[in-house]
């Protein structure tokens, strides 16, 4: 997300008064308009990327249904991040686990710099709220087709305030993680092993679809889904060279290397596909160059273009092995593979900056620089991240299910699809 | 005279050939209508993410005319040439005899009415 040397400084901010470091000078235009820029690119990636690649994989009858949980998501997670998510996850710290209700409403000090950076609080809050949109819109993907709207509509509301916020804080916000100098550029944990591994879990809880692994459920659009994924890419650039909140070489370096693992991971899952099923499948495609792109946002501002290159190749393996046969094998529905796409390559990037970060570009040095130590601090964040995710996400599904009278749309609703039977429209007129 | 139904079942893409040829030799009308199945050909194999689905209904377009006893051996071959690829899923010609038929703008019946 940012160096970390800003961010220790930062924590050490965190105990002296608001007035303190309400800096007036400490805005600066390039930081800004970049930050802004970002903003608006990562925002486009919920609403549009992400529903448009899940709208087109799910069956003609749910593909408006699918796109509208994650806009509607954006949504909610828009108001509930200004009115106290953001201040619980970035405004102070309270032992290292969470913040304080400091910056609720947002505040009325525009001028207010954000510790560590150069920019208005106000960007740097609009920034993280996108974010924290996506990673919740993400987890829908998991359940996607038989999962009640009411239902998603109030796991959204738990999740992201009582699994989100503490562990962007942990990790960006000055919490334990931070201080104990891990490694996340732009959400390996925060946004993708979180949002992998909750996926996985709600699946579990929400349970399986009506004909899984037994009927077709052919998706009603790869057109659609593969110009999702290319708005994705385009908005990833927001999402990690954004993530230097700064307009500087740092945010420059992780633009680059994330192109290069986001074509590695689409052409390797390609070349799976060609070899082992005798075709390259442009879904196939498109989804290694989401792998790719997940697996190097922790890395991208910590690693060059050569560990981009096997971080980016080895996650489109991981997925196409995922997707294609753990999924079917052990027979859990994760219906648009949101573990295996963004879970496990979640963790993959965030292991893979123990290995490959490059002590030029940034303060981690992974093993093959001669470093030791970072390695040892991803393990513990990821192992803390898997963790705390699951038990997380775990209640806020049984909140849910207590609030909303179960999880699941009931037989008949789930055969006729939930587009006309939740909103009375239908995404195509065929 | 008496009418019988020929009811082919084609490629689609051969329907623009099929209308042609019937044209050509004078058939004046036909109810085309679009169908799925499939025979000897069966189906085909799509992969999503590593899922096989073995599609087993091929698109097919189905061909309607009816025309007089005379011609309905001539109107056969007319069809069978034009709708030939010579290769598995080319279809199949059903003939029907039509007990009767109406002209509904003027009650007009079987040949008169076709």
């Amino acid at each position: 997300m940012k160096l970390l040397k800003t961010i220790r400084l930062t924590s050490v901010l965190l105990f002296l008064p608001i007035s303190s470091f309400a800096s007036t000078g400490g805005v600066s235009a390039g930081d800004t308009a970049w930050l802004l820029i970002s903003a608006a690119l990562v925002m486009m990636m919920t609403p549009a990327g992400l529903a448009l690649f899940y709208g087109g994989m799910v069956r003609t009858k749910n593909v408006l249904n699918s796109m509208g949980m994650s806009f509607v998501t954006y949504g909610i997670v828009s108001v509930l991040w200004i009115v106290f998510q953001f201040s619980l996850a970035f405004g102070g710290d309270v032992n290292g686990l969470i913040g304080t209700f400091k910056y609720m409403f947002m505040g009325r000090d525009m001028n207010l710099v954000y510790p560590g950076t150069h920019v208005s609080i106000m960007a740097f809050a609009a920034f993280q709220l996108t974010f924290a949109a996506i990673t919740t819109a993400l987890i829908s993907g998991s359940v996607v087709e038989r999962v009640k709207f009411s239902s998603w509509v109030v796991f959204s509301v738990i999740w992201s305030t009582i699994v989100y916020v503490p562990l962007a804080h942990w990790v960006w916000g000055g919490g334990w993680l931070t201080k104990m100098g891990i490694a996340d550029f732009a959400g390996g944990l925060v946004v993708e092993t979180c949002s992998g591994v909750a996926g996985l879990v709600f699946a579990l809880m929400v349970g399986a679809r009506k004909g899984f692994k037994r009927e077709a459920m052919p998706p009603s659009s790869i057109a659609l889904s593969i110009f999702g994924a290319a708005m994705l890419w385009f908005g990833w650039f927001g999402f990690n060279a954004g993530s230097a909140i700064a307009s500087n070489a740092l945010a420059s370096n992780a633009f680059l290397v994330t192109n290069t693992a986001g074509a590695c991971g689409a052409l390797s899952w390609m070349i799976m596909d060609w070899s082992v099923h005798k075709h390259p499948t442009m879904l196939g495609f498109a989804s290694g160059a989401v792998a790719g792109l997940v697996a190097i946002t922790p890395a991208a501002g910590f690693v060059n273009n050569v560990g981009a290159i096997i971080i980016g190749f080895v996650a489109g393996i991981i997925s196409w092995i995922a997707t294609g046969y753990l999924k079917y094998g052990l027979g859990y529905d994760d219906s648009l593979d949101v573990f295996g796409v963004h879970g496990l390559n979640g963790i993959w990037g965030m292991i893979a900056i123990g290995f490959f970060a490059d002590p030029k570009v940034n303060f981690a040095r992974g093993l093959v620089y001669g470093g030791t130590h970072q390695i040892v601090v991803q393990l513990i964040g990821v192992a803390a991240t898997v963790a705390f995710v699951a038990v997380g996400t775990f209640v806020s599904g049984k909140i849910t299910s207590v609030l909303t009278g179960g999880l699941r749309i009931d037989e008949e609703d789930e055969m006729k699809g939930l587009d006309v039977v939740v909103h009375t429209e239908k995404g195509f007129e065929i | 005279m008496a009418c019988e139904k020929i009811e082919a079942i084609v490629k689609p893409f051969k329907l623009d050939a099929v209308k042609e040829a019937l044209t050509q030799y004078g058939v004046e009308g036909l109810t085309v209508s679009e169908a799925k199945g499939y025979g000897r050909q069966k189906g085909h194999a799509e992969i999503y993410r590593g899922a096989e689905y073995i599609v087993d209904f091929l698109p097919k377009v189905k061909i309607e005319v009816v025309v007089s006893d005379s011609i309905v051996e001539s109107v056969l071959e007319v069809i069978l040439e034009s709708a030939k690829t010579g290769k598995i899923g080319d279809g199949k010609i059903f003939v029907y005899d039509v007990e009767k038929a109406v002209r509904i703008r003027t009650g007009e019946v079987d040949d008169e009415a076709i």
